[in-house]
């Protein structure tokens, strides 16, 4: 090959580059083999507790569900996963007719009319949100419930500074809105796991003339009225819940839905139904005048890749678990969420708020620090809630899901029991 | 949703094991749900039907420049399957998950070295997330130092679309700089862009037309002088790896897409991870979190998740995409030292192989040794047959080719961006070659085929403008529908 190139080594392929820099020692391991890899990998993942081995009730944006063996089949396949984003539809149409069922899938659960095929995050996609809202409306204010997830709220402060959006924080009972507000971002249930009054939230908004956008809880709209049974404008979510693991944080999928009529300002990519030259049926990446590669610095949003897979692989839970399986599991988390707080409720030192409903978390206020108790939990080989004492003085964030068996419940309810009595 | 038939469920549930609760008001509950009812084995006959529409890596070449469609070792993907790996919640206490922090700060450490920066940040989620991380951190450096004037960013005509957008986003102006007939950064221009208005300069090393801008001791000179922040855009990193560190050629942040160089499966469109490293400068401002390690006295080593001083901020709602950045770890250790070198060396014989054997049957705008991609033009055949740059690409289908990148950089017309990868066999490099010499002849002898190409494919060409007429962008029970 060389000679075909008409060199006579390869350094010559690099004379282009300083010769005072060229190839400088690398302090990086030595090749590993495959069975040498794996024992180092194996190694450092057994050294994680590892829920399943121990009872696990956290949640705070990130939940555990029982996975179907179908979706990890079907999302290995080498032809979804090492293929390329769709730009060449011809070649595409099975990542494209996916993401249409993601797109329609998507819809239907949250009850809005679009939806694009994917974000990175039920953050990035709140944070969006809040961009275009501002695009939309052509105001400045970010307008945001207090009861939001805190993380959630850092990235959309991320997001919003450089453009020079106002961020306003205000509390769940909020009753006034400034008319200069692009948007009003709620959470359902809120980070605290309560549901909020979306219909008094919806109003509020509205008359101010700004966007509703809402950032919800997938599972909980199997069992609950929806966002777009309350005028929302833009809905975001977390995808994680459907079908994803935990996978310490990422990568997940980030939920993006609003009105048709704001189709054009709408970030990310969209898959759309059209016929080719003779007359087939097939699906297509459209409405690209609004993404990056054309739009460059007028674009709607930055974003290129995303997470194509990742919204395959939540489009296969939903179709294997489908309505009745989706109510199942939506109702097995609630029953079990409020089975452990009426346990919980009479233990002493205990306190839990009953002011609102709540789907499948809640705040215990602990007669001591989150921290020690936790620390303390696993010894039963219990991972305990979400340390939340920042916002409830001692608070913990407990999330309950189909995983959490009743004997595991039990056993948290007994160990809360024991560690409050020894306090 | 066309195949569900009321009653059908694709898995199986478990009994519920806890007393019935009271039920919340009514008013609160949903009285409809539309969702697919389908069996298990539909389930799978669906999707597997459809995968078979799809090229991908392992069935088709992939010359995507700009892209690194470089062979996934399944490997990587059993790495990230282990329980440990998959199942630890990103909330747990950090004492419960040392493993994963460990393997994030070996990454931190290793990507920081191939690129030669001081410290790296896995929170960004893709390239273009890692690009707005390096523009809102040089914006926070320069406010921080009191110079808020600072609001032009100078970014090349052959950029890829990301970067003025990844601009844009953190609230600078984009100024657009022009390359010079040799390929590399316009000097003359630059300088005259240049102001004390000026934040930085996003540049692409090598460019997105495949070259080394050999201009660069210049440019970092001028950026320097000037008080500029150089930022790099490290998609084109496959041709660096072991051959020189960005951060000694004078970049301060350069990002790294970890689904380009180091084979994350790129999924139909994602997930990646855009891993951004920094020189000290900008160490402060990385997003959070950073993985940091403790020494304790007793020796052991503890990791943790910190917070830089000055951070721009979360990019995302927890620590990145920890199981992209396992892949990534898993293939960087399997290469080591030696395999990363070879990388490079091998990804750049391949690119000018192909150029060598294409430059007299395509136009090749620059006559220079490319690097790891290399840029032809279509243009003959558009002036001689009428044959544009999408046409060639739609009839390589036909042969069971992926196209390459088409039309892009801006800068050259008709453009096809060819980028091999180190992971394909001259064998299919000379299939390639023999295929886009046939092209080249069916242009001149059947121009029609082309113009109707791709006939061996799923579908025909695909009405792209009116799906932007009339958008249907979801399943609707009334419609009606043709399998």
């Amino acid at each position: 090959m060389l000679d075909a190139i008409g060199v006579d080594s390869a350094s010559e392929l690099f004379t282009d580059i300083p010769a005072d820099l060229l190839d400088p020692k690398l302090d990086i391991p030595s090749p590993l083999s495959e069975l040498e890899l794996r024992r180092v990998i194996e190694g450092m993942a057994r050294s994680n507790a590892i829920p399943g081995d121990y009872a696990c009730f956290l949640g705070g944006g990130s939940y555990r569900h029982h996975i179907p063996a179908v979706v990890r089949q079907i999302a290995s396949r080498s032809e979804f996963m090492t293929a390329y984003t769709p730009y060449q539809p011809e070649v595409s149409q099975g990542t494209l007719q996916a993401h249409y069922e993601f797109q329609t899938l998507v819809c239907q659960l949250t009850g809005m009319e679009i939806s694009n095929s994917g974000m990175y995050d039920g953050a990035t996609s709140m944070a969006e949100a809040a961009l275009m809202a501002a695009r939309v409306t052509g105001k400045q204010r970010v307008v945001v419930l207090e009861s939001v997830s805190p993380y959630y709220l850092e990235v959309l402060k991320t997001f919003c500074d450089a453009p020079g959006l106002e961020i306003e924080t205000v509390p769940d009972g909020v009753s006034e809105m400034a008319k200069d507000s692009a948007c009003l971002i709620v959470q359902q249930p809120n980070f605290f796991g309560r549901i909020i009054d979306l219909k008094k939230l919806s109003d509020l908004a509205h008359s101010a003339g700004a966007l509703l956008v809402v950032a919800c809880d997938l599972m909980s709209l199997a069992m609950f009225k929806c966002p777009g049974d309350y005028d929302s404008d833009i809905v975001v979510a977390e995808g994680q819940p459907m079908g994803v693991a935990p996978t310490f944080g990422g990568p997940y999928v980030g939920i993006f839905a609003c009105k048709q009529k704001y189709s054009r300002q709408m970030p990310g990519r969209i898959v759309g139904r059209t016929v080719d030259s003779d007359g087939r049926e097939g699906f297509v990446l459209t409405l690209q005048t609004r993404e990056q590669h054309i739009r460059r610095e007028r674009a709607t949003s930055n974003i290129c890749t995303s997470v194509g897979l990742i919204a395959l692989i939540t489009t296969v839970y939903m179709a294997s678990l489908g309505k009745r399986g989706l109510q199942h599991v939506a109702e097995s988390c609630y029953h079990k969420a409020h089975y452990a707080a009426s346990m919980v409720a009479d233990i002493p030192g205990y306190f839990l708020e009953t002011d609102a409903p709540f789907f499948r978390e809640f705040v215990l206020e602990c007669p001591m620090p989150p921290k020690a108790i936790n620390e303390k939990l696993l010894q039963y080989r219990i991972i305990g809630g979400l340390d939340v004492s920042e916002h409830v003085s001692n608070g913990m964030l407990f999330c309950f899901t189909e995983v959490n068996s009743k004997e595991e419940i039990d056993l948290l309810v007994s160990a809360l029991a024991e560690i409050g009595g020894a306090a | 949703m066309d195949r569900s038939v009321p009653g059908r469920i694709g898995t199986t549930l478990p009994p519920l094991d806890v007393p019935i609760q009271t039920l919340p008001s009514p008013e609160l509950l949903r009285n409809e749900l539309e969702m697919p009812e389908v069996s298990e084995s539909e389930l799978v006959r669906y999707f597997s039907q459809i995968s078979q529409f799809n090229f991908s890596i392992d069935h088709n070449f992939y010359p995507l420049g700009s892209c690194t469609m470089k062979y996934n070792p399944k490997l990587n993907d059993e790495m990230a399957g282990f329980p440990g790996m998959s199942e630890i919640h990103p909330h747990q206490p950090e004492g419960t998950v040392q493993g994963a922090l460990q393997l994030m700060y070996e990454l931190q450490r290793i990507l920081a070295e191939i690129t030669g920066m001081a410290m790296t940040g896995l929170a960004p989620m893709a390239g273009a997330e890692g690009e707005l991380a390096g523009m809102l951190m040089t914006r926070a450096y320069h406010l921080d130092r009191g110079e808020p004037g600072r609001t032009k960013v100078l970014i090349p005509d052959s950029a890829h679309g990301t970067n003025p957008a990844s601009a844009s986003m953190a609230g600078f102006e984009v100024v657009e700089i022009p390359s010079d007939s040799n390929g590399n950064t316009d000097i003359e221009a630059l300088k005259f862009a240049v102001g004390n208005d000026l934040a930085g300069l996003m540049l692409t090393q090598p460019s997105t037309l495949g070259l080394f801008d050999t201009n660069i001791t210049e440019v970092v000179q001028i950026i320097r002088n000037a008080g500029g922040i150089l930022y790099g855009d490290g998609a084109n990193l496959n041709a660096l790896l072991g051959r020189v560190k960005p951060g000694e050629l004078g970049f301060d942040v350069i990002h790294s897409n970890l689904h380009k160089t180091f084979t994350q499966p790129h999924g139909g469109g994602g997930p990646g991870a855009g891993a951004v490293m920094v020189g000290k400068r900008l160490v402060p401002y990385l997003p959070t979190p950073v993985v940091e390690k403790i020494e304790e006295p007793n020796g052991v080593a503890r990791y943790i998740l910190g917070k830089p001083e000055k951070t721009i901020g979360r990019m995302g709602g927890f620590h990145g995409n920890f199981g992209a950045l396992v892949r990534a770890y898993s293939y960087i250790r399997t290469l080591g030292d030696q395999g990363i070198a070879q990388v490079s060396e091998d990804a750049v014989i391949n690119a000018n192989y192909i150029m060598s054997q294409l430059k007299d049957v395509y136009e090749l705008p620059y006559e220079r040794t490319c690097m790891h991609e290399v840029v032809l033009s279509a243009r003959k055949l558009k002036r001689d047959y009428g044959v544009s740059a999408l046409d060639v690409c739609k009839r390589l289908i036909d042969y069971g080719i992926h196209p390459p990148t088409m039309y892009f950089p801006l800068v050259v017309e008709d453009a096809l961006m060819i980028e091999p990868t180190e992971t394909e066999s001259v064998e299919t490099l000379d299939h390639f070659i023999d295929v886009m010499k046939k092209i080249a002849v069916e242009a001149k002898c059947n121009p029609d085929l082309l113009h109707e190409a791709p006939h061996n494919a799923p579908n025909s060409r695909l009405d792209e403008v009116a799906a932007v007429r009339r958008p249907d962008l979801r399943w609707k029970r009334s419609s009606a529908n043709i399998q």
